[in-house]
């Protein structure tokens, strides 16, 4: 059962409620991400999605991490090019505690001490990000396609601009972006959503409503073609993007099945050509649609003396589905792979 | 035998009920049903793991493994995956020390006749001497992926240090191996391994238990034992080893002994990594990360194998800060024998039982408990059995077991640009 609620501020709150479910999951969705930068605080909104658990003016970072392992909670939080979310799953007795946790550090002290310590921790997650496959192809492929536009950002940023953030800039960032009309309060499984409201009006019905705007008119984008040498990898990894359709886009669904049809990990036309030969290690193909513009990736993994044969291959792949097209038990096939995903969640 | 038990979860009155059957051949069967989900998963685990490689043939258990899903029955390698796609599958095979494993997830309705694909599978596999190059080049490209994942890299090593051969082998052998491999090895390794009497099939999920269990007994009946010796085990060579690697970060593993899942200690063990890790308010987590900004990645893991059980930590952080985070690492890991607190030991009990509850919203986690609880323990634990035994944690119980278990000996292996230091911790 679905249900929503808009408080006078213009936070939104949406549920659907399971009384089957043992769970119940809740989460602050912010509309904000590395797209609403600019590249003097490229890096800022997961800097800051890092502090919002460092503490609020009535709990300390260890209250924050306390108080979670309290209730039993599975949390965590994650930010992408669009969207910052911070979320809980707790048995349904921990609803008021999970919610009043949540909304408290939805309006973080950012306290310098704090700041300081944090601001290592990303740099080591940048260098994490430096040392694993594709090492960083992703997010240059990324910056590649989109030039000077804010989609091209990395999510991270970068060591020198994450060593420049001051918490001054993160407040402005914070008070630019963090408005309850740009926050979505979610709630799935087990949940009293009446409770659910009436605690949203309590911890979040005073935060202050402000313009919180976005461009999504669709950004140029280039073709280009870069080499990045890493003398200490044994594999080659090779990322593409070209445009795709946007979130809101008809063409979407088609777009989702034909990408599954042609680079999905199990029975797709990648995978016979590709992993099941063992010609590479990897070969995928996926979109990625945001607001006002999309994209659709292509990631190869092989050995560096099959790349070149590898990239003639794919090209060979995707010029058969554009002269031939696909054939209606393609189409079934990950039709039936969606109705797992929908079963399972039952 | 069936085990029913009634309890109070997120003020539900649940129903459990768990099953095992032992079939002549000596296949069991374990199974949990799960009648409110919509779905159901299985998992074949055959005693052959790479620990079953034979001496200058690392990475056959793998190979076999590969070549094995490319032709069983009426259904040649396509016919294989496309019939499981079709059925809507999420399917795993993996190898690992003892087992071979192979599984999937589905919706109900598809529970049997996915089943029926993979007992296919077993029973009457083509090996096609036509799919041998295919298979090899998939073992070679796992091995080359491998060299560039470092963490993984580091924590292999510290296996091969701290289990010796053959438990601290690696998964994916070695080159030579694998390009000398034939379909008779895979054959070969197949009679050998691939048997019911040590074998386990647990499914968990929407099904009917009488049903099932005849559909699995029709299915496998004709399935044959054989004999094999037991593995034959060298010793491991603890201490401290450095692999010079130009990396952005310095990978750290660290292990020490401690007690397997079947030990009567078991949880106790487990309780105390769980105050140094599970959580955010966990010692490694506090001391390494949030006091120190000295990584984004730390943990310690217990590790079960059959008769011996380790803790395995591991942190990864930029050259110039690697001898601190290793010695903030170390320090915690002793300093956890001098005792656990109250505060954490609650913290932990919240979170383990939460995680108890959770369980049964996934079929697929119930069914790897079932098969681990059958694999360590010949029997299966209820939900009640181990809310039981979390309640009945207490700081003495895990502080007296600390006590009286110190770390005999480190292992410690770290990649990076940088030897470390690691002093009184490893002779």
């Amino acid at each position: 059962m679905f249900r929503e609620k808009k408080l006078a501020n213009g936070l939104e709150i949406i549920a659907e409620i399971n009384p089957n479910a043992y769970s119940a999951a809740f989460g602050f969705f912010v509309k904000t991400g590395s797209r609403d930068e600019t590249p003097e605080i490229a890096g800022v909104s997961h800097f800051l999605e890092h502090m919002v658990f460092k503490g609020t003016p009535k709990r300390s970072a260890a209250d924050v991490n306390r108080e979670l392992d309290e209730i039993g909670s599975h949390s965590n939080a994650y930010t992408s090019e669009e969207q910052t979310v911070y979320y809980a799953t707790v048995l349904q007795e921990y609803q008021d505690h999970a919610i009043d946790l949540l909304a408290d550090i939805m309006r973080p002290s950012l306290r310098q001490e704090d700041f300081d310590t944090e601001k290592k921790v990303i740099i080591e997650e940048i260098y994490k990000y430096d040392d694993q496959p594709p090492f960083g192809a992703h997010e240059k492929c990324m910056a590649k396609f989109y030039g000077d536009h804010a989609l091209g950002y990395s999510v991270l940023g970068s060591v020198e601009s994450v060593t420049g953030l001051t918490p001054e800039a993160m407040r402005n960032y914070f008070q630019q972006r963090y408005s309850p009309g740009n926050i979505t309060l979610v709630g799935c499984g087990q949940i009293d959503f009446d409770r659910m409201i009436a605690q949203a009006e309590e911890l979040c019905g005073g935060w202050q409503a402000f313009d919180a705007p976005r461009d999504i008119q669709r950004p140029a984008v280039h073709h280009e073609f870069e080499l990045i040498h890493k003398p200490t990898a044994t594999q080659e990894y090779v990322v593409q993007i070209c445009d795709g359709p946007e979130a809101t886009d008809p063409d979407r669904f088609a777009n989702r099945v034909l990408a599954a049809i042609i680079g999905d990990d199990s029975g797709s036309r990648f995978y016979w050509e590709f992993i099941d030969s063992g010609l590479a290690e990897y070969a995928g193909l996926g979109p990625y649609e945001f607001q006002g513009a999309g994209i659709t990736m292509t990631f190869l993994s092989c050995a560096p003396q099959d790349t070149d044969a590898n990239l003639q291959r794919l090209v060979d792949v995707i010029r058969k589905v554009e002269t031939d097209g696909v054939t209606q038990d393609e189409v079934d096939s990950g039709a039936e792979q969606d109705n797992f995903a929908i079963g399972e969640a039952k | 035998m069936t085990v029913e038990k009634q309890f109070l979860g997120s003020e539900q009155i649940v129903t459990q009920q768990l099953h095992s059957h032992q079939f002549e051949n000596g296949l069991v069967l374990v199974a949990e049903p799960m009648d409110w989900l919509e779905s159901a998963a299985f998992a074949i685990l055959l005693p052959a793991g790479y620990t079953r490689d034979p001496d200058g043939k690392l990475g056959l258990a793998n190979f076999a493994c590969e070549l094995i899903q490319r032709g069983s029955a009426d259904r040649d390698n396509r016919q294989f995956v496309e019939d499981l796609d079709r059925l809507g599958t999420d399917r795993s095979a993996s190898v690992a020390a003892s087992h071979s494993s192979f599984g999937a997830a589905t919706l109900a309705e598809n529970l049997l006749p996915s089943l029926q694909i993979f007992t296919d599978m077993i029973l009457q596999p083509h090996f096609p001497e036509d799919e041998v190059e295919d298979a090899r080049q998939v073992c070679l490209q796992e091995l080359f992926a491998a060299e560039d994942e470092l963490a993984q890299r580091t924590i292999q090593r510290l296996r091969h240090r701290h289990y010796g051969s053959p438990y601290g082998r690696r998964v994916q052998g070695d080159e030579a191996s694998i390009r000398s491999f034939s379909r008779t090895d895979a054959v070969d390794f197949f009679r050998t391994h691939y048997r019911p009497d040590k074998a386990i099939l647990s499914v968990a999920g929407k099904f009917e238990w009488p049903k099932l269990k005849d559909h699995i007994g029709s299915l496998l009946s004709e399935w044959k034992s054989v004999e094999v010796p037991d593995v034959t085990e060298h010793s491991p060579i603890f201490g401290y080893e450095h692999i010079s690697f130009e990396s952005s970060q310095t990978h750290i593993a660290v292990a020490f002994p401690s007690v397997p899942y079947a030990d009567p200690n078991y949880f106790q063990a487990r309780g105390a990594v769980g105050v140094l890790s599970d959580g955010m308010s966990s010692r490694l987590f506090t001391e390494v990360r949030e006091n120190r900004g000295l990584c984004y990645t730390v943990y310690a893991s217990c590790h079960s194998l059959k008769q011996r059980g380790s803790v395995v930590a591991y942190s990864s952080t930029s050259t110039d800060r690697a001898q601190e985070t290793l010695d903030v690492l170390l320090h915690e890991l002793t300093r956890l024998f001098q005792g656990v607190e109250q505060g954490e030991l609650d913290r932990l009990k919240a979170r383990l039982k939460s995680s108890v509850v959770m369980q049964q919203e996934s079929c697929a986690a119930r069914c790897s408990s079932l098969a681990s609880d059958w694999y360590h323990l010949r029997r299966m634990m209820t939900m009640d059995e181990i809310k039981g035994i979390i309640d009945g944690l207490t700081c003495e119980s895990i502080n007296q077991y600390l006590a009286d278990h110190p770390p005999e000996r480190f292992t410690v292996v770290t990649l990076g640009e940088k030897q470390l230091e690691v002093g009184k911790y490893v002779s």
